[in-house]
């Protein structure tokens, strides 16, 4: 993969955002906030940090990258589509019967695809085996990157996983939260309380470091300091706003599982003009591109 | 009626001085000469390795053995992580706690990902005894059979164990196998045929067929034994795969006999003998009756009184044939 400037990776993140949009219109179905929020990361991720060859998916020299909140997976379509490991047409395909852009991720699906994702709290503890499967094998040239979210962190299992990387110091494991603040029903800190999440992941042995999620430069050198970090896995905590993008979804915990045109949700256009006031909102980064006033 | 020569069993089925051995033993004895074959193989346990008799490979292998604490679910989600990297992962715990705690992370991680991990589970049935219900597992069965892409083994005793487990090595598929606590008199030798998926005839008879797997199997037998002494000709057939079934030599011994018993040490609801009872209903029906757990715990207690207590003994397996054979 070529590697694409900042200014590139911006607007890339921008058309994987539009296609995030017009894949939910087309599915009726799916989680809004959640990928648009994390288009800047995976873009950063695809097109700057991670090593991997789309024509090749099973590539043996390749950084591993595991979606463990598989409900975010239509921005790691998306974003895969863009990188060329399958055309872009298939992604209006998402959710829909004998697709291969399954609902949540399925491994035995679609090639490029690292596990198979849906239930909470378990992408951790996959990412870890991955992780110390390499090191068993001196790869350690090559680097597992696990997205998370926040609300993962509700579940047991994903403490065992934290707990684990860090008594077995897998230092080529990145994992990255995805911290937006809400969940299905509320905000975070209002389900169930996760701060001090600094405090805790560093209890637990991991290196902490916090990033603006939105921010290509920073996301980048974030993943370049993990991986210099030996001893030690690396937690990115990046915060994120839910529904990035689209300023009547941002922030709001409701659109966490509703695509655009299905619910009236208060702050937003009616249900038939959604779709086409967010098209129109990324295109024109929110009104900041005057041409297209009219 | 006598032993199926081909099978090779032991000569003393029903004696007192019959060899006994804990089948986890052979586990303990398959997964290191599996491991000495394939560099791939890796051992995880949940703090029970000497219980479950993983301590043989962790000894020869530490760079292959990895303590994951008392944490089920982590156990199978980072074996499914190993899995993918292209590791050949056995997990073992108690039944009870892997797979009664992980059952999701198993059916996402696992099976829908078409992993290949081996989940042992050690210390089924009530003959792990005193330590009472809550670690005798009787349900495993009925959770690993319901799930595609999983094969179910529960060997007959330690020398099929360590067959079994050496045989599941080399399949890239996730499976479960099941393992007793107890001594479990060895009723085979090394030269009894064991192959995945296959059943075997290993008492011939015309009147009744017992289906037995893992620790009933031997009760089978002694049920055969005590039959055949009251003129009674009843066939045994060993099914140590639980899924996927040998259809064949299921339904060719009751097209034979017209009637069978069922016997587990476990649920019978959704566990063994449903098995067997869903194959003969849509391929040959006949009269069956299971023996094992109907819809209860058990307790407390030595081994043997709790398999008196709950039937699970070739003298009740008789008793029902003849049952059946009345009707």
């Amino acid at each position: 993969m070529v590697q694409l400037t900042i200014p590139q990776l911006e607007a890339k993140a921008n058309e994987i955002r539009q296609d995030i949009i017009k894949m939910l219109v087309e599915a009726g179905s799916g989680h809004s906030a959640g990928p648009l929020g994390l288009a800047d990361i995976f873009t950063a991720l695809y097109f700057h940090i991670l090593k991997h060859d789309p024509k090749h998916p099973d590539w043996d020299e390749r950084d591993i990258l595991v979606l463990s909140n598989g409900h975010c997976v239509p921005v790691r379509y998306a974003t895969m589509a863009h990188a060329g490991y399958f055309p872009k047409e298939e992604l209006i395909t998402l959710r829909k019967f004998g697709s291969r852009l399954q609902g949540h991720p399925e491994r035995t699906r679609l090639p490029g695809l690292e596990t198979t994702s849906g239930p909470l709290g378990s992408g951790l503890s996959q990412a870890a085996g991955m992780a110390y499967a390499l090191k068993i094998d001196g790869q350690h040239h090559r680097w597992v990157y696990c997205v998370t979210s926040d609300g993962e962190h509700d579940e047991g299992n994903f403490w065992e996983g934290m707990m684990f990387a860090g008594k077995y110091k897998l230092s080529n494991l990145i994992a990255i939260v995805d911290r937006n603040n809400i969940q299905i029903d509320g905000p975070t800190e209002q389900v169930m309380p996760l701060e001090d999440l600094r405090a805790k992941w560093e209890a637990f042995g991991w290196h902490v470091l916090e990033v603006d999620g939105h921010n290509m430069q920073s996301i980048i050198d974030a993943c370049s300091m993990a991986r210099a970090v030996t001893e030690q896995p690396t937690v990115i905590i990046a915060h994120t706003i839910p529904g990035k993008g689209v300023e009547y979804m941002e922030y709001n915990y409701l659109w966490h599982g509703t695509p655009p045109g299905k619910s009236d949700i208060a702050g937003a256009p009616p249900k038939d003009k959604q779709a086409a006031e967010a098209l129109k909102e990324l295109r024109t980064l929110g009104g900041k591109i005057r041409s297209e006033h009219e | 009626m006598s032993n199926v020569m081909d099978m090779k069993l032991v000569a003393n089925i029903g004696a007192a001085d019959i060899k006994g051995e804990p089948i986890r033993a052979g586990f303990g004895r398959g997964l290191l000469a599996a491991g000495k074959a394939d560099k791939n193989i890796v051992g995880l346990c949940a703090d029970l390795t000497e219980s479950t008799r993983m301590q043989p490979f962790a000894e020869a292998f530490p760079d292959r053995y990895i303590e994951i604490g008392v944490a089920e679910q982590n156990l199978v989600t980072v074996a499914a992580g190993m899995a993918a990297m292209g590791k050949r992962p056995f997990v073992s715990s108690y039944a009870a706690f892997c797979p009664g705690r992980d059952w999701e992370q198993i059916r996402t991680t696992i099976c829908l990902n078409d992993q290949p991990v081996t989940i042992v589970g050690s210390h089924a049935g009530v003959s792990v005894g005193p330590d009472g219900a809550t670690h005798q597992m009787l349900e495993d069965v009925a959770l690993m059979r319901v799930l595609p892409n999983m094969i179910v083994v529960a060997p007959g005793d330690s020398i099929e164990a360590e067959k079994a487990t050496m045989a599941l090595a080399g399949v890239r598929k996730p499976s479960y196998i099941r393992l007793a606590r107890e001594a479990t008199p060895i009723f085979t030798t090394p030269e009894t045929p064991f192959e995945l998926g296959k059943a075997y005839v290993v008492w011939e008879g015309s009147d009744i067929t017992l289906f037995g797997t893992g620790t009933m199997t031997y009760q089978c037998l002694l049920a055969a034994k005590t039959l055949q002494s009251q003129g009674i000709s009843a066939e045994v057939v060993h099914v140590p795969t639980i899924k996927p079934l040998d259809a064949d030599t299921i339904v060719a011994s009751v097209r034979k006999t017209g009637r069978a018993v069922a016997a587990e040490e476990g649920q019978m609801a959704a566990g063994f003998g449903s098995a067997i009872a869903e194959l003969l209903s849509e391929q040959h029906p006949v009269p069956l009756q299971r023996v094992g757990m109907r819809d209860h715990f058990g307790e407390s207690g030595e081994p043997q009184e709790l398999l008196d207590a709950f039937g699970l003994t070739g003298a009740h397996i008789a008793e029902v044939a003849k049952t059946m054979l009345r009707r």
